[in-house]
């Protein structure tokens, strides 16, 4: 009589185990939580006058290669720029001092990530220091106006003849 | 004779609405005897939700797989294949992984609790365990009805972790997505309390729902071969139609 009845409860047991398991799994691989920075980071500070759609735990990248995440973003009231403060994975210390930050967005229309280009300073980052390059998010509305701004102009011919410059007038009522 | 059935209709409607509310407190009020039925309580999520693992698991693997296939060929019309995974795991996560189990698990779990109490109903088994005084609540409905609500989340999980792994297989083995843009993409944009832990609640909820209307359904069925089937099949009617409004209310409120 035994027998059959722990039978159930193993199975039970291992099917409750099997549910919470999936959960986790779930949980630490296709989520957000797979990106964490597992170990101790180093802060470093940025200022940019337009940071677009960054947000926090955004990575940070050198070559391609995930260094780090966006911390924290706040506006600095004197300069009325976006102050982003990063960190960087404590294994990666051989940053020069002159590297410079811009912000990119992968693909066309994806997330926007932090890009570090490397410098040539033999000085390297320490925790807490500025980032004094730094070049901001590119708007696609800024530069598709720029684009119709410079398209009435002789600078790009082609492209003006494609889209006719007559037809930018009429087509702000 | 149609205008004077109407109202009755909507009355029977109503009043059956009120038993399973007031049905739903007498088993809440049965919770904490039927705890001594601990066994009880466990062979039950044994029947309910381990038994229920082959079906959720070929389901869960085929859903990932064709959403996978259908979801590809509409991003490709935009060019933005990249994202496959993220759509896929967020219209798992949020919407498909919870209805499509609670709609398998009324289907394979809710009848059979429905068929097994609505038989003890007609076979008098009940009165016999009210004659013995066994409250029938506590050792029959409540066991039931927690193992409703503790397998249907557990198989949930299980089935949107299927589905990813479908999805993986027909997005990447044989689609050619790369493999670092499927994952990457997808632990990018899906965040783990607002779109995993609220399907979870949401798949609990559909838990507590079907199990209450199944045991509701067998609990007062006509003792009769024929009530039984009526209520076996209004069990499954009635739980879809309650699985997909709810999923409607709690989307529009928790997420």
């Amino acid at each position: 009589m035994t027998q059959p009845r722990r039978s159930f409860q193993v199975g039970t047991g291992l099917f409750i185990l099997l549910g919470f398991a999936a959960l986790a799994y779930l949980a630490t691989q296709t989520t957000s939580v797979a990106n964490h920075t597992q170990g101790d980071s180093y802060a470093l500070k940025a200022k940019f006058s337009n940071i677009g759609q960054l947000k926090q735990r955004a990575p940070v990248k050198l070559a391609g290669v995930r260094i780090g995440s966006v911390q924290s973003i706040m506006l600095d009231q004197q300069s009325l720029s976006a102050v982003v403060t990063i960190g960087i994975d404590k294994q990666y210390q051989e940053i020069p001092d002159d590297s410079a930050a811009a912000i990119f967005t992968s693909g066309l229309l994806g997330d926007q990530y932090v890009g570090i280009q490397p410098g040539g300073s033999p000085v390297m980052f320490k925790d807490g220091d500025e980032v004094i390059l730094t070049q901001s998010s590119m708007q696609l509305e800024d530069l598709i106006g720029k684009f119709l701004v410079s398209g009435d102009s002789s600078k790009a011919p082609p492209k003006a003849d494609a889209d006719g410059p007559g037809t930018a007038p009429p087509a702000k009522p | 004779m149609n205008n004077a059935r109407r109202p009755s209709m909507i009355g029977d409607a109503l009043a059956q609405v009120g038993a399973a509310g007031l049905f739903l407190f007498a088993i809440l009020a049965a919770i904490p005897k039927s705890l001594r039925h601990f066994r009880e309580t466990l062979r039950q999520i044994w029947f309910v939700g381990a038994m229920s693992l082959v079906i959720i698991m070929t389901c869960g693997l085929f859903v990932g797989m064709v959403l996978s296939l259908q979801l590809y060929y509409t991003l490709a019309k935009f060019g933005g294949t990249a994202a496959l995974g993220t759509v896929v795991a967020l219209s798992l996560f949020r919407e498909l992984g919870p209805v499509v189990t609670a709609l398998l698990f009324a289907g394979r779990a809710g009848t059979s609790m429905t068929a097994e109490i609505g038989l003890m109903r007609a076979t008098d088994q009940l009165s016999a365990m009210e004659m013995m005084a066994v409250d029938p609540l506590s050792y029959v409905v409540a066991p039931r009805f927690i193992a409703g609500i503790v397998a249907m989340p557990l198989l949930a999980c299980i089935f949107n972790a299927l589905g990813i792994l479908g999805a993986h297989l027909v997005g990447v083995s044989w689609l050619g997505l790369d493999n670092g843009t499927f994952w990457g993409n997808m632990t990018a944009n899906v965040d783990v309390w607002t779109d995993l832990v609220n399907g979870v609640w949401k798949s609990t909820a559909f838990g507590a729902v079907i199990a209450l209307i199944a045991t509701f359904q067998g609990y007062t069925t006509p003792p009769t071969s024929e009530g039984v089937a009526y209520a076996t099949t209004r069990t499954v009617v009635s739980s879809s139609i309650v699985v997909l409004a709810l999923d409607f209310v709690m989307t529009a409120f928790l997420m």
